[in-house]
């Protein structure tokens, strides 16, 4: 009973569960079905660094047992997996390209979205759903979004991103129906990036 | 409301579950998502399939719309409404304006949607090759090397025997210039307003265990050939009730002796013309 008994002072997860996981999820619906329309995120539990609010809601409302989750190096610490555990019951994972959902708190350093697992062309749906947290949805470059959920063009300016990663996403969409989701969760706000969108310009 | 189910009736970890289907669907546009169908309280064939997607969506701020053949007041929906309203508390209404999830079997509203509403559309079988094929493994593969030559020559022996597409509900239709998609037996009357439509779609198989979605403003095309273009039902008649001549109309049979009517297949706004022409 150990795991479930911490010594370090476990964080409490979402305050509702019920209401604030399906809050949490049409947040993640909208994002995902309208890709870069910037949600707020309607709840923010307390959590460990450097797990944010954010993040950690979206975890809780989508991880569990079924799902295996990739931290990368910068969240592995025993406070967040500990957390995770806990909350999610999920297990944790060494290798991207095994890992239902990804959490990338150190952007800069995340390896290429190509190691993650990208789904089969018979069953592209077991591709992982990779949540990235930014420090904000509006500083970065100006990417001009087109595609499924988009009527004209979007918007997304996602920040403090890998110099390649935009090259990243264009090979991620050019592999379709095969391909990752994105999820980034900024401190109060997140957006989506389905592998359906196009990257224009 | 009933207070001795959780909220929405199914347990958080099947929501869950529910939740990351759905997700999947939406991101990859067309393309039906397996996932772990629960049994529900009423058979399949009922809507089981749209049950758990609405179950796994809605939240205590919607408001809930539901029809059955584009009807409010019918067994199904009556059931299915009211299913919800004991399980959730949330607001019902028969309004298509006024609902934030509309939950239908076989019809899309005539009035038209709006951003932010999702439609959860019952499917009986969602795989449109399954009658051409039923090996699940090969309907697969053709899916994913987007071999639908078998749907075209379907509906090319439609038009050898007949003269023309003689497929009239259930239509197929081609998602993102990319999947094949069942509609679900809706007439092909309603295709048109799939096609980049501002609301978000659902499509949820119960008994064949499959989710599916077409994200807003999303191109949904109708198959059909250059020299015979997709068409949609037309009627001689008009409404008997509100006099439309635009809508989709059921044929009512009203003695022995050959009387008929047409009629709004679309209570609501049917019943919303009546309301304004009495004004």
């Amino acid at each position: 009973m150990n795991a479930l008994a911490p010594e370090t002072g476990l964080l409490p997860g979402f305050s509702d569960p019920v209401a604030e996981a399906q809050k949490t999820f049409r947040a993640v619906l909208e994002a995902t079905s309208r890709p870069g329309t910037i949600v707020t995120a309607p709840a923010l539990p307390s959590a460990p660094a450097p797990l944010t609010p954010v993040a950690a809601a979206l975890l809780l409302a989508l991880v569990d047992y079924e799902t295996p989750l990739w931290l990368d190096p910068a969240a592995r610490q025993p406070a967040v997996e500990e957390y995770l555990r806990f909350h999610c019951g999920c297990p944790l994972v060494d290798e991207p390209s095994q890992a239902a959902f990804a959490l990338v708190t150190d952007a800069q350093s995340m390896p290429p979205l190509s190691a993650f697992h990208l789904g089969s062309d018979e069953y592209p749906d077991r591709s992982t759903t990779l949540i990235i947290q930014v420090p904000n949805l509006d500083g970065g470059d100006n990417w001009r979004l087109k595609g499924p959920g988009i009527r004209d063009q979007a918007i997304l300016s996602a920040s403090h991103l890998p110099v390649c990663f935009k090259s990243w996403v264009r090979d991620n969409h050019a592999l379709f129906p095969r391909g990752v989701d994105l999820l980034f969760a900024a401190p109060t706000q997140l957006a989506g990036l389905p592998r359906s969108t196009q990257l224009e310009g | 409301m009933n207070t001795g189910y959780n909220f929405a009736y199914l347990d958080e970890q099947t929501k869950r579950m529910l939740r990351r289907a759905i997700l999947k669907a939406v991101a990859i546009p067309g393309y039906q998502v397996p996932f772990g169908s629960r049994e529900m309280p009423l058979p399949y064939g009922w809507g089981t399939g749209g049950i758990q997607v609405t179950a796994a969506v809605i939240g205590a701020d919607d408001t809930l719309k539901v029809i059955d053949q584009g009807a409010d007041d019918t067994t199904n929906a009556v059931s299915i409404r009211r299913f919800f309203a004991r399980t959730t508390g949330v607001a019902t209404t028969e309004k298509t304006v006024e609902a934030t999830v509309i939950q239908t079997r076989h019809r899309i509203p005539e009035t038209p949607l709006s951003d932010g509403q999702i439609m959860v559309y019952q499917v009986p079988i969602p795989e449109p090759l399954r009658w051409l094929e039923p090996r699940e493994t090969e309907t697969r593969k053709m899916h994913a090397l987007a071999d639908y030559g078998a749907m075209h020559v379907k509906l090319y022996e439609d038009i050898a025997r007949y003269g023309h597409i003689a497929t009239t509900y259930d239509y197929p239709v081609l998602v993102n210039g990319r999947y094949l998609m069942r509609p679900s037996p809706i007439p092909k009357f309603d295709n048109p307003k799939m096609d980049h439509s501002p609301a978000l779609q659902l499509f949820g198989a119960g008994r064949e265990k499959r989710i599916y979605a077409v994200p807003p403003y999303t191109s949904v095309k109708s198959l059909d050939f250059e020299d015979h273009p997709f068409e949609v039902q037309r009627w001689d008649q008009a409404c008997a009730l509100c006099g439309s001549t635009e809508s989709f109309l059921d044929e009512v049979v009203t003695d022995d002796k050959g009387g008929r009517m047409y009629v709004c297949s679309d209570s609501d706004y049917c019943g919303e013309r009546q309301k304004d022409q009495m004004q």
